[in-house]
């Protein structure tokens, strides 16, 4: 029998429709149909400025909307060649950590919800109510804060900003005891998760899995450590990995990580530079709010930047972020103009779903959601 | 970060992995070499990408394990149209290598390179989807994104950005 599992399903986080062959309860074929929500983003992005672009990038991962920024910005800082400042990259840092925490905290409330457990749920979305309450403070926006410029911040971070970072940093991990607590020993997490949609390390990497889905197969390798990007080679931090290549091993990949994430904020906390928050790049770089009202040739810079856009050398470039689910990248392709040509974005979650029919085929339906649900996909990324 | 100029002399580049790989074993297959921004890009002679694929993924002293991206730029009105674009990545080595591949407008076809990696399956078909490019042998060339009636090629230079009402 042929059953369609979504596109409308509270299991398959999004949009995603999977087309399922069954006989009885066993899965015989699994085949994933995406498209559902495709909006055209690249598309789009050929026609916007480059700064226009940039809460263009907010939606595609929408769960890590930073990281996204992040990604675009240092892809066309590269094409333009920007130095930017040291107070930039560690914030930076700093709020990428909080949006991997931010995401983990979504996946793990929701793939607990899946497998039946609701309590975590609830209390890992009231976590996320502080750190969305963080970025509103540092942006205006809980969710897509389009924080990042090209050249740096957009704004200069509150006064009580790194206070209240702080004092998030120090309840955390109490908080993630609680999540532990409730699932790590758990006799019927360890049934649905143990051994369940299995996958391993060879055919990871040759279906392009990257990310948790890939470390918790055994395969070592983390962008942030490996080929590091806006001075993540200025922290310490593990990278965990497990071996088994089951759901319960990209579970306590990702719940590793949310430690390690929150080492990471403490240690940007702890170092934070002072200076500007914008490269030094007056045709690139919006000025400063005061200057542009006071003198003119910052008023015409910004009319300029504003109304033309800035024209970027001409070039491609491949920028690569570990996102928390995986290898995010951004193709960026520029013609010299004030648009860009083209700009490609390497989904992660794309790869990785490609995994789901060799880690199901074979096991029951149940286990379908259970490993939808460690894949960890965000439909905004594979679709566009 | 001040911007240095591109290499473009494949003597100078010998000694990146991917060059040094392909001038042992098929040297005829890379038209052209560009190393800018820290990024090396090889253009690959069109009908050896499957066998260029296979050597580097292959390659003993830098498996180039991963393929982290294809996808395509359309260059209109210039010719040859397409440009499809591989990224690769070895986990072991920590390099990147692109390749790249012109493909004229009048029958753009390639073939797939998902007998060397399997990641390439989606990846290809999204070309198709939104470019037109056949990928021979691939296991499942269907539209993945647009709707299975939808006709056009919407990532083409000449389809408008709103589309058609």
């Amino acid at each position: 029998m042929i059953l369609n599992m979504g596109p409308q399903h509270p299991s398959t986080h999004g949009v995603l429709r999977v087309i399922l062959e069954i006989d009885g309860e066993t899965v015989l074929r699994v085949m994933p149909d995406i498209g559902y929500l495709h909006t055209g983003i690249e598309k789009t992005c050929e026609a916007k400025f480059y700064q226009q672009v940039v809460p263009l990038t907010d939606r595609i991962d929408y769960l890590c909307p930073l990281t996204n920024n992040l990604c675009y910005c240092l892809a066309v800082e590269k094409l333009l060649g920007l130095e930017i400042p040291p107070k930039a990259q560690w914030m930076r840092v700093l709020l990428n950590e909080l949006t991997r925490i931010n995401s983990h905290l979504v996946w793990l409330g929701t793939h607990a919800l899946d497998i039946g457990a609701m309590t975590v749920f609830l209390y890992c979305f009231r976590e996320r109510e502080d750190i969305l309450r963080l970025f509103e403070a540092v942006s205006g926006q809980r969710m897509m804060t389009s924080y990042f410029r090209i050249g740096g911040l957009a704004l200069e971070p509150p006064l009580d900003f790194l206070d209240r970072v702080r004092d998030f940093v120090r309840r955390f991990p109490a908080k993630v005891d609680e999540y532990e607590n409730l699932l790590t020993a758990n006799p019927i997490w360890l049934m649905r998760t143990k051994g369940v949609a299995r996958i391993s390390a060879e055919d990871a990497v040759a279906l392009g899995a990257s990310g948790p889905t890939l470390r918790g197969s055994g395969v070592d390798f983390d962008l942030r450590r490996d080929m590091p990007y806006s001075s993540y080679d200025k922290f310490q931090f593990e990278v965990p990995v497990a071996q088994e290549g089951d759901v319960f091993a990209r579970y306590i990949c990702r719940v590793r990580e949310l430690r390690e994430s929150n080492k990471i904020v403490e240690q940007a906390l702890a170092g934070m530079p002072e200076g500007p928050i914008k490269a030094d790049a007056a045709k690139v770089v919006l000025p400063e709010r005061e200057k542009m009202k006071t003198q003119m040739e910052a008023l015409i810079y910004h009319f300029k930047i504003i109304t033309e856009g800035f024209s970027v050398p001409a070039g491609e470039v491949y920028q690569a972020v570990e996102s928390p689910r995986g290898e995010m990248g951004y193709y960026v392709v520029s013609d010299g103009t004030a648009k860009p040509y083209r700009v490609h974005m390497r989904s992660a979650c794309l790869a990785n779903l490609q995994t789901l029919p060799a880690m199901c085929e074979g096991r029951l339906i149940a286990d379908v959601v259970a490993a939808i649900g460690s894949i960890d996909i965000v439909l905004g990324e594979i679709d566009r | 970060m001040s911007l240095k100029p591109a290499i473009t002399d494949l003597e100078q580049l010998k000694d990146h992995p991917a060059v040094a790989c392909l001038g042992a074993s098929l040297p005829r297959a890379i038209e052209a070499a560009k190393y800018e921004h820290d990024e090396m890009s090889l253009a690959i002679e069109r009908s050896s990408i499957r066998e260029v694929c296979a050597l580097l993924r292959d390659y003993p002293s830098c498996p180039f394990s991963f393929l982290s991206d294809l996808t395509c730029v359309d260059w209109y009105p210039s010719e040859p149209r397409f440009e499809v674009i591989y990224h690769l990545l070895s986990i072991r080595q920590k390099e990147r290598v692109r390749l790249k591949v012109r493909l004229g407008d009048d029958a753009p076809s390639l073939d797939s390179v998902t007998p060397v990696w399997p990641a390439a399956n989606f990846f290809e078909r999204e070309v198709y989807d939104l470019f037109g490019i056949r990928f021979l042998a691939h296991p499942y060339l269907r539209r993945i994104q647009m709707p299975e009636t939808w006709e056009g090629h919407p990532l083409r230079k000449d389809y408008p950005v709103e589309g058609y009402r």
